[in-house]
């Protein structure tokens, strides 16, 4: 599809919302249904719709809503958290190449999943809702760290400096997991590995519940602050002048991008990349207005991380690899793509 | 050789005088971190899973006795070991102050500029692949991936309209590792090679043998002796490249030779330990810090201490929950990342 021109007026951009934001609405239905024949035991899209509608047999609804459909439901409900989120972060951080990933967010969170899997020796028997809670502090933490450190007296903050400390910060937590890990319960290594692969490991349908509310009372809370984000991006000078509470506004933004992200990596894994490809891809498809961007960015998000996971689980039978792994091959390319041809 | 004109050599000679450089410094650091690295491995050789005393450690290294289990021991495990820890961390440091000397860029380090993850790629796809390859070709085959990355990081760098600046390097950088520690990470499990690869991701010296460091030690002190050579144009460059071909060097030539010194020894460290960064990012700055900025005393410096940090952080890998060994490679991150972040903020150009 070819990028929306300059000059396109509000209506036709909000028509070309609807259309894109349908277009990937089917899809990821598409995929949704694909997905769920696909794994180790082949099911029929006929036997899949009869099972849906309870017709199945036992061992056929065991394996569609005991395992799969969970696990697909938090992919994409994955795709859309780290997609706004990482939206959010563009948008405020006026930084193309922002992502809760390689902001090091994600790598906060993972580390207080750490720590809470290490203090619950049975990993499927730990309360499931208090992880996005404990995920989110970590995260704040974490983004608060990076924020302190890239903020200089007379500066400000340096969107450059934010990436630089973020990467450092991410890679430095990762070592500190691995080493706590060793220190903790060395039986669990393995586990952390995984999960900093990015393997979506909480697949069940209490991890789903566990992450619904937060999407679904932050999501609005970004769709109705849109405008907000819109006058941000025009500077923070111009912002104030428009009478916008700048740094009150950016806080709870970002307060709302790291809580995102916070509540998604708490049941996935550490896959990052998505929060940078699904704001850019969307803003080709929709522009740079965020009543429409985030949403498409949130379906785009979605179509991502659902795509990828079933490559993961079908292409390379009989080996898993991480959806992490197949998000971050996609990812980087197209990482590495901006990067050559951003500016300063 | 360069034919340089006495004029030309005695400017050049009128630069180096003008350099912050202080030998003096640099001899004792020479000598001192020396006699540190050989007590540090005597110790490191004590300590394990079989206590050792002292004594034993002496007469197993200069009376070998096959009979006694621990001479076994020693000289079968504990010796390879160390010995491999000082030249990796040697070779970690020596690459990355050659990075840092040409590219006169605060943040080279060959794990951050995606040497070591591409070498990473490349030993994967090798075991994936051709699993009977001798280690000799195996290094061979770590300097291409190393190569492939420094490559396509410095590629993705220039291409962009505001030329290489450190921040792109290491944002290019970072997502080149990411790529292709992904790739290594999804070869591994398809193949059923992660049992082989799991430790080597997070670096770690606990198998490495004889044969390995029999290969390796041409090639690490080839590469050093050559890059002791180019020590003297390395000053040079790291004033600027305009300063360096007005004082009669041939820069192109010196950057040529220079890239491939680091890549063998990168290349050639990452196939013993796995990807250990930072490594190359700590110990040259360090080293400037208490030497000055002459490559001259720059190089060797760096190579004892580089040296020493990997083999006191090999030490305390076994040290912090025996039985068990924390990878090496996140124990130096720990303190590696901190002084990135220390670096970040200063960013002065002062190299």
């Amino acid at each position: 599809m070819k990028p929306m021109p300059a000059f396109a007026t509000d209506r036709v951009r909000t028509r070309r919302g609807a259309f894109v934001m349908s277009i990937l609405g089917i899809l990821i239905i598409a995929v949704f249904i694909v997905s769920m024949n696909t794994g180790y035991i082949c099911l029929s899209p006929f036997e899949v719709v009869k099972t849906l509608f309870g017709m199945g047999t036992d061992q056929q609804s065991l394996i569609l809503f005991g395992f799969r459909l969970p696990r697909i439901v938090i992919s994409v409900l994955i795709g859309i958290g780290l997609a706004v989120s990482g939206c959010i972060l563009q948008g405020v951080s006026r930084n193309a190449l922002a992502d809760p990933g390689i902001l090091g967010i994600n790598a906060g969170s993972g580390l207080m999943v750490m720590i809470f899997i290490g203090f619950y020796k049975d990993v499927a028997g730990a309360p499931v809702y208090i992880l996005p809670v404990l995920a989110f502090i970590g995260a704040g933490a974490t983004a608060t760290l990076i924020y302190v450190l890239a903020y200089k007296r007379h500066e400000g903050i340096s969107p450059n400096r934010l990436l630089f400390n973020g990467i450092a910060i991410a890679a430095g937590i990762s070592a500190l997991m691995i080493v706590l890990t060793l220190m903790i319960d060395p039986t669990k290594y393995q586990f952390v590995a995984t999960w900093m692969a990015g393997s979506i490991w909480g697949s069940t349908w209490k991890h789903v519940l566990a992450l619904l509310p937060w999407i679904v009372i932050l999501i609005p809370f970004v769709i109705y602050k849109a405008r907000v984000m819109n006058i941000l991006n025009l500077g923070d000078q111009l912002a104030t002048g428009l009478g916008t509470p700048v740094e009150k506004e950016r806080m709870k933004l970002i307060g709302a991008s790291v809580g995102l992200a916070g509540a998604c990596v708490a049941v996935s894994g550490g896959i990052g990349f998505v929060g940078l490809i699904a704001p850019h891809l969307a803003n080709r498809l929709v522009g740079p207005k965020h009543q429409l961007l985030v949403p498409t960015a949130a379906l785009t998000g979605g179509l991502l991380v659902i795509v990828a996971d079933t490559i993961g689980r079908s292409v390379f039978q009989p080996t898993e690899v991480p959806t992490g792994v197949v998000v971050a091959v996609i990812g980087a390319p197209y990482f590495l793509y901006l990067l050559a041809k951003s500016r300063n | 050789m360069l034919v340089v004109s006495n004029k030309q050599n005695d400017q050049t000679d009128l630069a180096m005088s003008q350099l912050r450089s202080r030998p003096v410094a640099a001899s004792m650091i020479i000598i001192g971190g020396l006699i540190a690295l050989v007590f540090a491995m005597a110790l490191s050789i004590t300590f394990g899973a079989a206590d050792i005393s002292f004594e034993m450690v002496w007469k197993a290294v200069f009376a070998f006795n096959p009979d006694i289990t621990q001479h076994q021991i020693i000289q079968e495990l504990r010796l390879p070991r160390v010995i491999g820890g000082a030249m990796v961390g040697a070779s970690f440091a020596v690459a990355g102050a050659l990075m840092q000397g040409m590219t006169r860029n605060p943040m080279a380090d060959s794990g951050l500029l995606g040497l070591n993850a591409g070498a990473g790629l490349v030993i994967t796809l090798c075991f994936a692949f051709m699993p009977g390859l001798s280690f000799n070709q195996l290094i061979l085959f770590a300097f291409i991936g190393a190569g492939l990355g420094a490559g396509l990081v410095f590629g993705v760098g220039s291409l962009s309209r505001g030329g290489l600046t450190p921040v792109r390097l290491v944002l290019a950088g970072a997502a080149v590792s990411a790529l292709f520690g992904a790739l290594s990470e999804g070869i591994a499990l398809h193949y059923h090679i992660g049992q082989n690869l799991a430790f080597w991701y997070a670096g770690g010296l606990a198998g490495t043998k004889w044969f390995q460091l029999k290969v390796m030690l041409p090639w690490i002190v080839g590469a050093l002796i050559v890059s002791m050579m180019l020590s003297r144009s390395i000053t040079l460059l790291s004033l600027g490249d305009e300063i360096a071909a007005g004082l009669g060097q041939r820069t192109r030539t010196i950057k040529i030779v220079g890239t491939l010194m680091v890549l063998i020894l990168a290349g050639s460290a990452v196939a013993v330990v796995g990807a250990v960064g930072f490594v190359g990012l700590i110990i040259p700055h360090l080293t400037r810090f208490l030497v000055g900025v002459n490559y001259r005393w720059i190089i060797p410096c760096s190579a004892v201490l580089g040296s020493l940090l990997v083999v006191l952080a090999d030490l305390s890998a076994r040290l912090i929950r025996p039985p068990y060994e924390t990878p090496i490679g996140a124990l130096i991150a720990l303190i590696g990342v901190p002084f990135f972040l220390y670096l970040a903020r200063k960013e002065r150009r002062a190299l």
